[in-house]
């Protein structure tokens, strides 16, 4: 995945043009190693910012938001099977679901990757 | 020590097939010598240190008079009437006023300064240990000893809080830096890794050894907790001993039950435990257990919401809002496979 092509949003979630989300490689190391994902069913309306899948580590339970409002069109089972995935690969093998957008446009409103590593340099705690 | 370095999975799985070390200088440490230091810890804990041979160390609890947990302690005799006490991190300042505001006469009580521990711990622990002292690696379990070690001498003992075999050794922070140095370089090639909090907390609980402060307080007695082997009724009078007698003459009002989760989620500290549809308590320790691949955790439970005859029912732990089947099951969670 092309970096240059993601959109993030602030709770570090990313969306690719077609609609694949997945979350950062910055949100994998806060998280840890990921043990149990839990995915939204296909077919399911959500809107932007709503909490829709929760990905657990040993440390905690981190809830996943949808970065913009649409239908969950499809669901990676692969990464259910095999959380590990999401921290070895997390713009890649390790995708979460997929975004039928309302409205393509909410994507660009996001952050691109450079104004999303310089949100997390500032938001570091 | 902080969370995690490689990953907690990756820590786990380090000290179950190979070793990790972990330091644990957070843990108290205090002296207790004296021609009255037996007596008083004889009076002062549940286990039986009256019959602790000089080179053995054992598990013992402090209790008040109502038989609350102040700490859960180790307890190693070095000599006849000189002992190392190993506290947890949080109560160790109150261990020492508590035994030094109640030690008979004849008992001094030091705390160590500069203390510092590292834990060496799993199936290549004694290989590793070889490199810095021979003699000690020939320490039974629950031996104590000390040992010169890089020209200095430090107490080590072969004890653990994960379940497999180790080493536990104690020296001022300037020396210990050096050994654990040594340690890790001998180490790391056959796969030593580099253990913080995160990996220390899985690899208790799937033994199912009790977290003071979580699993263990003030409000809980060894009783409760499941502790009472480690409560020597015959050994006479000591701090608490009336008042767990009374509670086990009259009925224990809730116990510690173990919950192994029978399908996907993590069990925290608070989530709910459900028995025959109804809340019986909550978790006091909860966690994803590496080796078992699936969630566990301890809790209170009371007798009168949980009785004996609930003990068949179908069982759940509510996480996140959502009820997942659980069963209870005996300690430990986690068995070697021999």
């Amino acid at each position: 995945m092309d970096l240059k092509n993601l959109r993030f949003a602030e709770s570090h979630e990313w969306i690719a043009p077609d609609g694949t989300v997945g979350i950062s490689d910055h949100a994998q190391k806060e998280i840890t190693d990921a043990v149990f994902v839990e995915l939204p069913k296909a077919g399911r309306v959500v809107a932007g910012k709503e909490s829709c899948a929760v990905v657990e580590s040993v440390k905690a339970a981190f809830d996943i938001y949808a970065p913009v409002a649409g239908a969950i069109a499809a669901v990676n089972g692969a990464v259910v099977k095999n959380p590990a995935a999401l921290n070895q690969s997390p713009y890649e093998t390790g995708w979460l679901f997929k975004i039928a957008m309302t409205n393509a446009a909410d994507r660009d409103k996001l952050m691109t990757h450079e104004q999303y590593q310089e949100f997390v340099k500032i938001h570091k705690h | 020590m902080p969370v995690q370095f490689e990953g907690i999975l990756a820590e786990h799985r380090a000290v179950r097939e190979r070793a990790g070390l972990f330091d644990i200088s957070h843990m108290g440490q205090i002296w207790v010598m004296g021609a009255g230091a037996r007596a008083t810890l004889q009076k002062l804990v549940t286990n039986d240190v009256g019959s602790l041979a000089p080179g053995r160390g054992m598990y013992a609890l402090l209790c008040r008079e109502d038989g609350g947990v102040v700490d859960d302690l180790y307890v190693y005799a070095l000599e006849p009437d000189r002992f190392l006490v190993i506290a947890n991190a949080s109560r160790a300042a109150v261990d020492f006023e508590w035994i030094k505001a109640r030690r008979g006469p004849g008992t001094d009580l030091v705390e160590q300064p500069q203390a510092a521990a590292v834990a060496l711990q799993g199936p290549l622990a004694e290989t590793i240990m070889s490199v810095i002292s021979g003699e000690a690696v020939s320490l039974s379990k629950n031996g104590v000893g000390e040992f010169q070690v890089m020209d200095m001498e430090c107490v080590i003992a072969r004890t653990g809080y994960t379940g497999e075999d180790g080493f536990e050794i104690f020296a001022p922070a300037g020396h210990l830096m050096g050994i654990h140095d040594a340690l890790l370089k001998k180490g790391a090639p056959m796969g030593l890794a580099l253990c913080g909090l995160g990996a220390r907390d899985t690899l208790r609980l799937e033994m199912g050894y009790r977290l003071y402060g979580q699993d263990l307080d003030e409000g809980h007695s060894p009783l409760d907790a499941g502790l009472e082997w480690a409560v020597k009724w015959d050994k006479g009078d000591f701090i608490g001993r009336g008042a767990l007698r009374r509670q086990k003459e009259e009925g224990l009002r809730r116990r510690l039950i173990a919950l192994r989760l029978a399908d996907r989620g993590v069990p925290r500290h608070g989530s709910e435990m459900i028995a025959g549809g109804k809340t019986v308590g909550v978790l006091s320790s909860g966690t994803y257990s590496p080796s078992l691949s699936i969630g566990i955790g301890l809790g209170y439970a009371d007798y009168e919401l949980f009785p004996k005859s609930l003990e068949t029912a179908p069982m759940a732990v509510r996480v996140h809002g959502r009820d997942i089947p659980a069963q209870m099951v005996p300690l430990p969670f986690y068995r070697k496979r021999k």
